[in-house]
């Protein structure tokens, strides 16, 4: 039995100790934001928090999230999430969108840690985020504009 | 949704307000008749009007990044007069009579996405469809009203009548709507009323994908549904000899496992017991008709047949003239194979029950989906429904001629041997090592100066599989050369002298496909950087010397090649240690010139900017095509720095995931600057055509500032 919690809410699972929490997120949980792309820490698109820092869940098992507190996209609160959705929103940022809300989640935890962020942070914070589509001009656009609103 | 009731002329009337069903073959209006089983969300109808004033607009093309559920949308609600804050967009079952694409032609009905035809092969078809609508709420509000229908006005989503005072939303007149007749041809506005149609109108499903609410094929669950891997042979063209399932149906969670005609497919109830099960197989395979090559045995074959000429595909003068020439440039070039990666792999939701097939999945040519479907299971048509949702990229990987992703979903449920729902789901490296790639390909050129510099003949042979052969495609071929093998060599503006363009047809299991701006992938590559190449031998500037072999009604061409000079603000020349370099192609009929900046980083290029004029006529959302030559310009600057997929001697794919097979990062992007030419022509597509110049015009900087040509791509690195 594993125990942790997902958004708030206390979650008790019996499963084999090596499923990935990306699976446990959609295949159980039924949280569907969190996305799959690689399943080895190459693309970013499972990024959630674990006990508040971003964390590649396709290659975290579920005995490693005992006792922490996972937050998915569908969980975020505070002001450095509205900002960056915010921003994302105002210039149209996603294509596709399947790379979205990892992107959304580092950008959120980039914004959490240095809420003013040059380029260079951003391209270190964000390396781990490949988008296909390439919205990464516009990517680094609404950090900078999601930055400026919380500076307010 | 209450009963429906047939009205006259074909129109649907219901609880769920008005929906206009047409389709408007040639651009001339016709009515379907309204199927007696049509429901809500029955097929046949583009338009959807609620009582709540919502307008929703079936999208027969699929949303995978590049924008139809909005570009559509705006055509309709343009015409319509709509609020663009009341539209809504859905994806269009597979349905060919209703939704098919007039731009693959009428021979046989394909509803099906590509070839960046999305708008154009709307722009009329939407367009007449809400002004059909519009028309029909103003003659249900004239008839409520006792008004005239001439004094009737509508605006942003109200219909009003202004000497009585009387004004409606959509909503409270759609039920009275579908009673009235369908206007046969009815007249569209002027381009100088356009309210919508070139404004950056906000995108519809943004706020979705901001969220994580957009629902994908992923994300779709059915009660009791497995979820299914397979294992595919590892060398294209082997097929199962024998396999042992024991260990696999031991792993907690696997349901059973059995063999398909694409291999073995595990059955489990979640993603990562199929997995484990998968990983536990014992498979083997029999590798008689596989391709054992390897790619450098490949590559020296391919390389024999350009030398060989192959079969003259286009031809003015005789290409002798090159004996004559002052000077003699010729290249041959390298292309690897390229695998799409769309960011959301494969993936398919079938759910089988009671002799009914339903589908949901990010489809590409639902149509010939639909009806692999039904001959797999055996049903009749009518029983399969395909219902297409958002796709996590595709970059041509979803378009499939073969339909062998929901051929393999059909032979999942159909040997389960009962009823069932099943989700498919390919991993990373089933999608890296599954083939469907653009296709390798060697080019060889050669070109003839004259004494004073001029080009007096002009030589390419292409050497590559052909995509379409061995697919219902095949048909539109009718019997001639596969022209997406040679694309973009073939059909050149430029004035060249003699030309002669040869294409060798060459065979292997391997399978092949369209990628984002397929020939263009290549063709444009090798033309623009050859090009470059003789200009600067003959002394002259590449952008000036372009322009000269432009003949004089080559206005478009011309006018992006000065507009990216102007806006980049070229000289010819490279400044401050960094080289500048220019390529023009034309694909899907849309005119692309970029430039781009380049840095030589201890022997490694860095793209600081990127420059790009784009011509695709009136421009229906301006956002959306800066939007479009960004990610053209990222998805083709990593494909040329990192990508290639190679087959090890013995024929089996080396590479697996995003390690070998590097996506372009964050830190890599340049800033991208797009001008869009002002234009009324009819407007073409965007979502392929910023791939192809870019590659060249980097190569062509690079070249500029450390003089090594590049005939191979990536960049990081020779193919052995
Ligand atoms: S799916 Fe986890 S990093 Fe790619
Ligand atoms: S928007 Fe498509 S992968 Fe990022």
């Amino acid at each position: 039995m594993t125990s942790f919690t997902v958004n708030g809410r206390d979650v008790d699972l019996d499963i084999d100790p090596d499923t990935p929490l990306l699976w446990v997120l959609r295949d159980e949980l039924r949280l569907t934001g969190t996305k799959f792309g690689c399943g080895v820490a190459q693309c970013g698109a499972c990024t959630v928090m674990l006990d508040g820092m971003p964390r590649r869940s396709c290659v975290t098992p579920i005995s490693m999230v005992e006792g922490s507190e996972v937050t998915t996209i569908e969980g975020m609160e505070g002001p450095e999430i509205t900002a960056v959705q915010t921003a994302w929103e105002a210039i149209d940022v996603p294509q596709c969108g399947w790379c979205q809300s990892g992107q959304v989640m580092s950008a959120t935890a980039l914004l959490q840690q240095i809420p003013s962020p040059t380029d260079e942070d951003i391209n270190n914070a964000m390396a781990g985020n490949v988008c296909r589509c390439a919205t990464y001009v516009r990517i680094r656009q609404a950090i900078h504009d999601a930055a400026k609103t919380l500076e307010g | 949704m209450t009963a429906m009731q047939t009205t006259r002329r074909g129109f649907l009337a219901g609880g769920a307000g008005l929906m206009l069903a047409m389709t408007l073959p040639l651009g001339k209006a016709r009515a379907q008749a309204a199927a007696a089983a049509a429901e809500p969300f029955a097929p046949n109808a583009f338009i959807r009007i609620a009582p709540d004033d919502t307008v929703t607009v079936m999208i027969k093309h699929l949303e995978m990044g590049q924008g139809p559920y909005t570009g559509l949308s705006t055509l309709v609600a343009e015409e319509l007069d709509a609020d663009w804050a009341q539209m809504r967009a859905e994806g269009a079952p597979a349905n060919a009579a209703e939704y098919y694409n007039s731009a693959f032609g009428t021979a046989l009905l394909i509803q099906g996405t590509g070839g960046s035809t999305a708008i154009a092969n709307s722009y009329m078809q939407m367009r007449k469809a809400g002004a059909a609508a519009r028309a029909m709420l103003v003659a249900a509000a004239a008839e409520e009203w006792g008004v005239p229908a001439e004094e009737i006005t509508v605006k942003a989503g109200v219909v009003a009548h202004e000497a009585s005072g009387k004004s409606s939303g959509f909503g409270a007149l759609s039920q009275a709507a579908a009673g009235q007749p369908v206007p046969e041809d009815p007249p569209v506005k002027d381009a100088k009323d356009f309210v919508l149609i070139g404004t950056d109108v906000p995108k519809l499903d943004t706020v979705a994908k901001t969220t994580g609410k957009a629902v994908f094929t992923l994300d779709v669950f059915r009660d009791g549904m497995l979820t299914v891997v397979v294992a595919h042979p590892p060398k294209f063209g082997a097929t199962v000899a024998s396999f042992d399932d024991k260990a696999a149906l031991e792993v907690s969670g696997v349901e059973m496992v059995r063999q398909i005609p694409s291999g073995i497919a595990v059955y489990a109830t979640n993603t990562y017991a199929a997995m484990k099960g998968r990983d536990a197989l014992t498979v083997e395979w029999d590798d008689v008709n596989a391709e054992t090559r390897g790619t450098a045995e490949l590559f020296e074959e391919y390389s024999k047949a350009v030398a060989a000429g192959g079969v003259t595909v286009e031809e003015n003068d005789d290409i002798a003239v090159l004996e004559d020439a002052a000077q003699i440039l010729e290249a041959e070039y390298q292309f690897p194979y390229l695998a799409h990666a769309p960011l959301e792999p494969l993936d398919a939701v079938i759910e089988v029950k009671e002799g009914k097939a339903d589908m949901w999945y990010g489809c590409q040519f639902p149509t010939v989906d639909r009806g692999t479907v039904a001959q797999v299971l055996g049903l009749p048509l009518e029983d399969v429904t395909i219902n297409v949702i958002l796709a996590g990229g595709s970059f041509g990987r979803r378009a499939q001629g073969s339909a062998h992703l929901a051929a393999e979903a059909a032979e999942i449920a159909k040997a389960s041997g009962r009823d069932g729902a099943f989700k498919l789901v390919w991993t990373r490296e089933d999608d890296l090592k599954g083939g469907y790639y653009r296709p390798m390909t060697v080019h060889k050129l050669r070109a003839g100066l004259d004494v004073d510099g001029n080009i007096i003949g002009w030589e390419n042979v292409v050497a590559n599989q052909s995509i379409m052969t061995g697919t219902p495609m095949e048909a539109m071929l009718q019997g001639g050369p596969d022209a997406t093998s040679f694309e973009g060599s073939s059909g050149l503006p430029y004035n060249l002298g003699a030309k002669r363009i040869g294409w060798a047809k060459m065979e292997s299991p391997v399978s092949v496909l369209w990628w984002r701006s397929v020939g263009h992938t290549h063709t444009g590559y090798a033309v623009e950087t050859f090009l470059d190449e003789v200009l600067v031998a003959a002394g002259k500037d590449p952008v000036q010397g372009r322009l000269d072999l432009l003949p004089a009604d080559a206005v478009r061409e011309r006018g992006v090649i000065e507009k990216v000079a102007e806006i980049s603000g070229w000289t010819g020349s490279t400044r401050d240690g960094k080289g500048y370099g220019i390529a023009y192609v034309k694909s899907f009929g849309t005119y692309v010139a970029e430039v781009v900046e380049i840095e030589n980083r201890d022997g490694v290029p860095h793209i600081t900017k990127v420059w790009c004029a784009v011509d695709c006529g009136i421009p229906v959302n301006p956002n959306v095509i800066r939007a479009q030559m960004e990610g053209g310009v990222g998805f083709a600057l990593g494909t040329a720095l990192h990508d290639r997929i190679t087959l090890a001697p013995g024929g089996e794919v080396e590479q697996s995931n995003f390690h070998d097979y590097p996506m372009l990062r964050i830190s890599e992007m340049p800033e991208v600057e797009v001008a869009i030419i002002q234009s009324d022509a009819d407007p073409t597509g965007v979502g392929e055509p910023g791939v192809p110049p870019l590659a060249p015009a980097m190569a062509n900087a690079w070249r500029a500032l450390t003089g090594t040509k590049q005939y191979q791509l990536p960049f990081s690195g020779a193919i052995s």
